[in-house]
């Protein structure tokens, strides 16, 4: 345990006081763990007077006989029921710990600010919820079955061999430490041949998923036996080092056995030429040998519950940083509701910046009136999603004000100012569940009908109605079977269905093809129809219609005005624009 | 299973030396007791310290040949494993790398991953674990009731009683706990689901505030994963303490039976001793054994599913058809489609139907149509990925049919719509095109493909690394160098299919030129959403359905083609005005 630093030590506290909760379990785990280690361990000795009561033909004690057996009955049976009720202490320990530490986890997700989620893989997170938290269970019930018992069993042994012989437990005491040292020295070596495996397999997994994800292009190419000399050169190496790997770590159980069978044949010794000289008898000595046979037992349990509780620790702290993440903002007490919002937006020296001292937003201004429509423009990465993080309040600006009719948005509750806009991303997001449940996501009580209707209204209704099961298709996580196309305009029935005051489209048709987009912007049209929109897209055409158009360029916006204003300018909107235009220009003549 | 066993033949020695040095181990073991019995009746009864010595020594030597013999059969049992799985894994990547287009569809890429990593891996380990002890612990289990035969057949019937007894708990609570273990892990899926579906639609989630709904939500499922969980705990943790009363029970009554015999002068007091050990030693080889079984199962499951992978056809192009007459045809024609229908395996419908037209050498074609209008299945029929199902295709005045589809991909150079670029150099990836190429033949196909900027700007220039799925290129970039990686080829026939989009207008035109403009001009076929890309294509093809919607130049499509003209004002609107006018 020396290993133990403090990170660890502070790790094992909080994990502690999860566990603290179920103390009347703890102690009851604990009783039960020591009635039954010590009760295993009376039974060889009571094995062994039973043994002494058989001496040779003829001399049989057999009342004494009776009396141990109904002794070691009571004792086995005892024995049995504190195993089993441990078993399930245990288990509702850990399960109960590791549940209230995913619920804990789980619920930090939902109230963590959007800047700590964008910056963490997703892959990762979802691993520290779900496989961190079962190592940690599985770590933990190790711990509470393997650690007592094996600490209980090892002391009571102790005790038991010195007060039927202390030299021969000298012997064994001795002896044992050899069993430790030599797993320890196998362990350390096997360990660097682990690694060279687990690095070659790395490396050959890596190839596997980039050939194998694109086995169309190297078929292409014909690249086919090329990539798999590579693969056969790596797969070799592997071979080898797998080969060194399983090999030595396999010597272990061998090598431990060995030690053991000298320890069973000191005491062998011992014992034998001790009762020969009468200081112990047979049955004894057959209580000493079964103890022999079981004394390394607990030591090795005990060193893999130890890297076991350390790997445990090292994933109960993934999980705990993950708890103790700093929440978004809280609301403040007094925060407005936003009710039938007018639309009125306006940024005022607004700020901002993803990473700090390197500005994205600086100084911005924007008065949005009233059923505007707001397109933003420029290139792909330029930051046009920032904007709609901002007025989604999935980030705050760090300068100035954003103000939805004339109220700071910090000042109203998330949950109004959010519904008040209609959001449909470029990335669709779908859940696995049916697609009227997909469709009501917004809006729980909405009717069948209104559903139906929504879908019409976005063109959905026409391949909703040719799945197999029209709206009750069950769709798998991330809708699996649906285009990229259809995914969307599942998201914009969402919206329409919802009806929303104001309107934040990014790139909602961009997966569409342009013939069902155009039918699609005329029911977009329809309903921006007194409603506040923002709109990013990559179709010039479709923007050129908007009251305000941002053109942004490397997170900045660089102009602002509308359609004529932006050409007469002659600035970068207007080479955007231009180069389409010309295109088309060229191809005319 | 049996096909992969095949890959086992090399190890025929090591299959065989393995379980059997297993086996030697395990009769030394089994002499210990044996030996100490002899210790207790002959050297203590006699009080003999020379002999109790001498048997001792006895026990060290068997030790000793036990660690010798244990020792070597884990070397053999490790490399007839390690061999195996070396061997499994490369037939099965060198399957792969020859699966028809159709036939990699079906599988799925994550399915052929997981075969080929996790699966072989575990079914290396099985291997292992059966020959280390497939021999051994039955052995052992049945080896101590020979044993206890040859003491005394009173109380060996005791084992025969027992053995089995253990045999229905152990086998008893797994075949009860297995089917429940996989409700557990169908449960954690779904908190995994969860958990998952929570951060991919953060935004969502947060935009319709349900956020609380979904902490409900997740405790359900949360708590339904733990219940299941101390449910299956309880009935698994019934195993020690059952398995621990029958041992015990039955080395109580061993003990009341010894007793009877030792008095009536059949057994001795050492042999009880022994007895009594060989009793105990059965039940940890009997878990050992249990746990081999699932390992086992596991193993062969993994087996079954690399053999389905294995049992795919390798594809030549899976449908050879007669070669049809020959129609008459002009010399210079690259590519005929006459009343070519498409219908990928397992679907109901035709992706494609009767697509007619024809290419000549160094006409430029283009291609366009709405999302899933069969843009990409039209090209992809060129290169042979998969077999058309109706009609036929002559390429330079043969039937498709009549090439190996070595020669059809040496012919064309394809550019797919997802830009993909492999770890190593510029370089290599560029040599995909031709092993050999030449610097000017790179420096050639960079410069068409308007990549010799990104190149130049590397450091390292050609040599520049790139790392794995080009991370390190923009998409536009990525598109360019996979464009130049076509060129390198030199095809007959030059696809670009749908491989512009990330590049800006200007970007897009100037690579139209460059290739117009090639010495040894290969007949191209764009496709393109953008009309703009298309529009001074030789031949333009307007896709709808699956179907030909119109087929001509821009102008005379924009006066016959409806769905042409749809997709064409759908992005400059203002021609539409301007032709109105």
């Amino acid at each position: 345990m020396s290993k133990m630093n403090d990170k660890q030590m502070t790790t094992l506290k909080k994990l502690l006081s999860y566990i603290k909760k179920y103390t009347p379990l703890i102690t009851l785990s604990l009783i039960f763990a020591a009635v039954s280690s010590i009760l295993t361990l009376y039974v060889p000795i009571l094995t062994g007077r039973a043994v002494d009561c058989i001496v040779s033909a003829g001399n049989v004690n057999f009342a004494g006989i009776f009396g141990v057996i109904r002794q070691i009955i009571i004792v086995i049976l005892l024995t049995a029921a504190a195993q089993w009720l441990m078993n399930i202490c245990n288990n509702r320990i850990t399960y109960q710990v590791v549940r209230d530490m995913r619920m804990d986890a789980f619920s930090k997700i939902e109230i963590l600010p959007l800047k700590y989620l964008d910056a963490h893989s997703y892959g990762e997170l979802v691993s520290r919820v779900i496989a961190d938290a079962d190592q940690v269970a599985e770590g933990l019930l190790m711990g509470f079955t393997q650690l007592f018992t094996g600490i209980i069993t090892i002391v009571g042994t102790l005790i038991f061999m010195v007060t039927i012989n202390y030299k021969i437990a000298l012997v064994v005491i001795c002896i044992t430490p050899i069993s430790l040292f030599v797993a320890a020295f196998i362990a350390k070596r096997t360990f660097s041949m682990f690694r060279m495996q687990s690095e070659t397999r790395g490396e050959q997994t890596a190839l596997i998923e980039e050939m194998i994800s694109n086995q169309k292009v190297v078929q292409a190419f014909r690249q086919e036996d090329n990539v798999l000399s590579q693969f056969d050169k790596i797969n070799e190496r592997l071979g080898e080092y797998s080969l060194k790997a399983t090999f030595f770590s396999s010597i272990t159980n061998p090598s431990t056995r060995f030690i053991n069978s000298l320890v069973y044949t000191g005491v062998g010794i011992f014992g034998a030429v001790s009762a020969v000289m009468g200081r112990i008898t047979v049955g004894q000595l057959a209580s000493f040998l079964s103890y022999a046979n079981q004394y390394t037992k607990p030591f090795n349990e005990i060193s893999g519950v130890v890297t076991e509780l350390q790997n445990a620790l090292a994933c109960a702290g993934r999980i705990l940083d993950l708890i103790e993440e700093t929440p978004q903002v809280e609301e403040d007490a007094d925060a407005v509701t936003l009710d039938h919002a007018k639309g009125n937006v306006t940024l005022e020296h607004v700020d901002f910046s993803y990473v700090k001292d390197q500005h994205l937003i600086e100084d911005f201004n924007l008065v949005v009136k009233p059923g505007e429509r707001v397109a933003i423009v420029g290139p792909t990465g330029c930051g046009k999603t920032t904007l709609i993080n901002l007025l989604m309040r999935f980030y705050d600006a760090e300068g100035g004000s954003i103000k939805v009719d004339g109220e700071d948005i910090r000042h109203l509750t998330r949950k109004s100012l959010r519904t008040s806009y209609g959001m449909v991303l470029q990335e669709t997001w779908l859940r696995e569940g049916t697609i009227l449940e997909n469709i009501k996501m917004g809006v729980k009580d909405a009717t069948r009908e209104q559903v139906i209707e929504a879908a019409k209204a976005s063109h959905a209704h026409s391949f909703i109605k040719r799945l197999p099961q029209g709206y009750d298709t069950v769709i798998t996580e991330d809708g699996g079977g649906l285009s990229q196309g259809q995914k969307q305009l599942l998201c914009i029935t969402r919206v329409m269905l919802s009806l929303p005051p104001m309107l934040i489209l990014d790139e909602a048709t961009s997966s569409i093809d342009t013939r069902t987009e155009i039918r699609i912007q005329n029911a977009f049209a329809k309903m921006m129809q007194g409603r506040t929109s923002f709109i990013v897209a990559h179709r010039l055409s479709t923007i050129k219609e908007a009251d305000i158009i941002l053109v942004m360029k490397d997170g900045h916006i660089i102009e602002q005005g509308n359609h004529e204003t932006l050409l007469a300018k002659n600035g970068f909107y207007a080479t955007l624009y231009n180069s389409q235009f010309i295109q088309s220009e060229d191809a005319a003549n | 299973m049996k096909q992969l066993l095949a890959y086992l033949k090399n190890y025929k020695k090591e299959c065989v030396f393995a379980p059997l040095f297993k086996m030697l181990e395990a009769i030394f073991e089994l002499l210990v007791p044996l030996v100490m019995a002899a210790v207790i009746d002959k050297g203590i009864a006699n009080h003999d310290i020379p002999y109790i010595v001498k048997m001792c020594l006895v026990m060290v030597f068997l030790g000793i040949i036990g660690l010798i013999s244990s020792v070597t059969a884990q070397y053999f049992a490790a490399k007839a494993a390690t061999g195996f799985g070396t061997g499994v894994r490369h037939a099965l990547f060198s399957h792969i790398q020859r699966l028809s287009f159709t036939n990699l569809d079906k599988a799925g890429t994550a399915t052929l991953i997981t075969r080929m990593t996790s699966d072989v891996n575990q079914a290396q380990n099985g291997v292992n674990m059966v020959l280390r002890l497939f021999l051994r612990s039955p052995f052992i289990v049945f080896g101590a009731m020979i044993m206890a035969f040859t003491i005394d057949v009173r109380s060996a019937m005791v084992f025969v009683i027992t053995i089995p007894l253990l045999s229905i708990v152990v086998f008893g609570v797994m075949y009860v706990s297995i089917p429940l273990y996989k409700k557990v892990q169908n449960r954690l899926d779904s908190v995994t689901l969860s958990t998952r579906e929570n951060l991919t639609g953060v935004r969502v989630i947060r935009a319709f505030h349900l956020e609380e709904e979904e902490k409900e939500k997740y405790q359900e499922k949360n708590q339904e994963l733990t219940k299941m969980q101390m449910f299956v705990g309880k009935i698994s943790g019934l195993m020690n303490p059952v398995t621990y009363v029958i041992i015990n029970g039955a080395t109580a009554y061993l003990i009341y039976v010894g007793a009877l015999q030792v008095d009536t002068g059949v057994i001795t007091q050492g042999e009880v001793v022994a007895l009594v050990n060989y009793m105990s030693q059965i039940l940890v080889e009997l878990i050992k054994l249990a746990n081999l079984i699932v390992t086992v199962t596991k193993a062969i499951a993994c087996c079954n599913r690399i053999e389905s992978i294995l049992e795919i056809p390798e594809g030549e192009r899976e449908l050879k058809r007669e070669v049809r007459e020959e129609l008459p045809q002009e010399a210079d024609e690259m590519v005929v489609f006459s009343h070519v229908g498409l219908t990928y395996e397992n679907a109901g419908a035709e992706s494609l139907t009767d697509i007619t037209f024809s290419a000549k050498k160094g006409e430029t074609i283009g291609i366009i149509g709405g999302t899933g209008s069969g843009k990409t299945s039209l090209v992809h029929l060129i290169p042979g990925f998969y077999p058309h199902t109706a009609g036929s295709i002559r390429i330079d005045g043969k039937q498709i049919e009549s090439y190996s589809s070595e020669e059809l991909r040496d012919m064309v150079g394809i550019v797919m719509q997802k830009a993909v670029l492999f770890a190593g150099s510029i370089r290599k990836n560029l040599c995909w095109g031709k092993t050999d190429a030449t610097e000017e033949e790179l420096t050639e196909a960079l410069r068409i493909a308007q990549a010799y900027e990104v190149v130049e700007k590397k450091e390292g220039k050609l040599e520049a690394e790139v790392a794995q799925g080009g991370k390190n290129f923009s998409g536009g970039q990525k598109q360019r160098l996979t464009i130049a990686r076509a060129l390198v080829k030199k095809p007959k026939i030059l696809i670009l299919d749908d491989s512009a989009s990330a590049l800006d207008y200007a970007t897009d035109a100037a690579l139209r030129r460059a290739i117009a403009g090639m010495k040894e001009q290969p007949t191209v076929f764009i496709v393109s959403q953008r009309a703009s890309s298309i529009q001074y294509a030789d031949k333009i093809l307007v896709l709808d359905d699956g179907e030909l919607a119109g087929i001509g130049t821009h102008k005379e499509l924009l006066q016959t083609c409806g769905v042409y003209q749809e997709i064409y004002y759908s992005q400059f609107p203002e021609k539409k005005q301007k032709g109105a006018e």
